[in-house]
């Protein structure tokens, strides 16, 4: 296991992975099997998929420390490259479909819809993220810099499933389930984050003891 | 709207294949019923054999002046894209879930104020008076669209049967409820059994349509077999599926998706483009066949017929 996922064809086999869903569209497409409304199923399932793949890249970090392997990071950047290039078709089925092409239409429902404003948030936050996704990046920025940019990953995730609740109309048990994974994401690192603390103030207060 | 491949038959006019291959005993029929006035008839229950799946039989009609002239939805379309939350909140569920949902024996109770409430059974409201075909447009909430060659006739035509009292000023309607049979109803958002109501004089007003069938036969179960509701110019959850209690009172009644979100599904529920669900824009909808949106029109494209019934009313108050 550890041997595959730090060989050379572990990410290949991520990448060819991480295309299934779009390659089953296309097939789909091909077959006339995108349901009777397919505009409408590509938003769901373009959408669907990008707050899996949001939900991928929060695991990556709990799934290194809890099972010890490290070498998981190697996966971080592409699936979050894959959840931009899902949102991307996602915020492509609308802006074509439902707004003809036509960006002044869509800033006014922008503005006007609670439940596109999130989502389009969430998408804008993305495109800063996918851009400094690079080794360069890092560099430019700073490890630390870097780091707190790309926090803001939580609050797309977030928004993201605020605005999948507000779509549906009765049944929310899967934006919940949705919303349920990315808050044991988000509350794991929040308890990493207060155990760190405390672990810092202990040696702290023991340090002034010894003194 | 262009109108691509118009039929040069309408469903009404061709002689169905069940009938055709029945003719003989379409005539003795005939001749025992002793004339013309059996309209609709209804041949091979299909519904009553063990194991079948749709209710596919044939039904006779005569023509309606209550039709448009739009390129019909492709019949597999509208029979699997369904909102019938009891058999699942996919649109996928209903037509996979609904299969041995029973839809016979079944009986409607026409009940409440009026001077001889009764029951009907299925075959005695098929054949209450002719059957029409009528094409309508229908518009969902969810800004999706359909046309469909529709089976009935006027809502009013059982209502005038069973006498309204001065006193009954709306109709209440009742879905069929079974969790045994609806277990995918569970957790879905919505209390059941179903319910929707009607101003009487909506519900009295001709083109507010007792349906039985579409596309030439009876109703399959998933688009609410074996009798629904049609009202072309209100968004599609108003048309209420598998009815089996009709209704008459003096107070408005509670209708299903009023009460889930009071201020997002109003008890009129009119098409009108001009008044927004709070969470989307209504100006526009999608036809099930097509990619972009086109024009929502006010009524549906029914105002002509039906502006008057809310003449003087805020339809953004009362929407």
């Amino acid at each position: 296991m550890r041997k595959f996922l730090a060989g050379k064809w572990a990410k290949v086999f991520v990448f060819l992975l991480s295309c299934v869903p779009l390659l089953v569209l296309i097939w789909r497409g091909f077959h006339s099997d995108l349901t009777a409304n397919p505009v409408e199923f590509l938003q769901h399932q373009t959408g669907d998929w990008t707050l899996r793949f949001l939900i991928f890249t929060l695991c990556i970090t709990p799934f290194r420390k809890v099972l010890n392997l490290p070498e998981l990071i190697r996966f971080r950047r592409m699936l979050g490259l894959f959840a931009f290039f899902y949102v991307s078709l996602h915020f492509l089925t609308y802006l074509g479909p439902d707004q003809s092409f036509n960006p002044a239409g869509m800033f006014k429902d922008v503005v006007k819809r609670p439940f596109i404003t999130v989502g389009f948030a969430a998408f804008v936050l993305l495109i800063p993220l996918a851009i400094t996704s690079t080794a360069g990046w890092v560099r430019r920025l700073g490890g630390k810099r870097w780091q707190a940019i790309h926090r803001s990953i939580y609050l797309c995730a977030i928004l993201g499933v605020i605005h999948y609740y507000w779509l549906v109309k009765s049944d929310v048990r899967e934006p919940l389930f949705y919303g349920f994974l990315v808050g044991i994401l988000l509350l794991w690192r929040f308890t990493e984050w207060l155990i760190k603390r405390r672990a810092a103030a202990l040696a702290h207060t023991t340090a002034i003891r010894t003194l | 709207m262009p109108i691509k491949n118009k039929p040069k038959l309408t469903y009404a006019e061709v002689t169905p294949k069940n009938l055709y291959f029945n003719r003989r005993n379409f005539l003795r029929g005939l001749s025992i019923a002793g004339a013309a006035t059996v309209v609709g008839e209804r041949f091979a229950s299909i519904l009553s054999q063990p194991g079948s799946i749709q209710a596919n039989s044939k039904l006779v009609t005569v023509k309606s002046n209550y039709t448009v002239d739009e390129k019909v939805t492709s019949e597999n379309d509208v029979t699997h894209y369904n909102n019938f939350y009891e058999f699942g909140t996919d649109k996928g569920d209903p037509a996979k879930n609904a299969q041995n949902f029973r839809t016979s024996p079944w009986t409607v109770s026409v009940e409440g104020d009026v001077k001889t409430p009764r029951k009907f059974s299925m075959d005695e409201i098929l054949k209450l008076a002719p059957l029409e075909e009528r094409i309508y447009r229908h518009r969902c909430v969810e800004r999706w669209s359909i046309v469909v060659p529709w089976i009935g006739y006027s809502l009013s035509t059982i209502l005038k049967f069973v006498e309204p009292l001065p006193k009954a000023k709306y109709v209440a309607f009742q879905t069929f409820y079974d969790a045994k049979q609806m277990p995918h109803s569970y957790n879905t958002g919505l209390d059941y059994p179903y319910v929707e109501g009607l101003r009487l004089d909506e519900a009295m007003h001709p083109l507010a349509l007792l349906c039985v069938g579409m596309y030439g036969e009876t109703l399959p179960n998933q688009d609410g077999a074996p009798v629904r509701m049609v009202i072309p110019w209100k968004y599609g959850y108003k048309s209420i599926k598998s009815i089996v209690k009709i209704r008459l009172q003096s107070s408005e009644p509670s209708t299903t998706w009023n009460r889930q979100a009071p201020n997002e599904y109003g008890f009129y529920s009119n098409v009108n483009p001009n008044v927004d669900h709070p969470r989307w824009s209504q100006a526009t909808e999608r036809r099930l066949g097509e990619i972009f949106m086109h024009k929502t029109l006010m009524f549906n494209g029914y105002a002509d017929q039906v502006a008057s019934l809310y003449n003087g009313m805020d339809l953004k108050k009362f929407h």
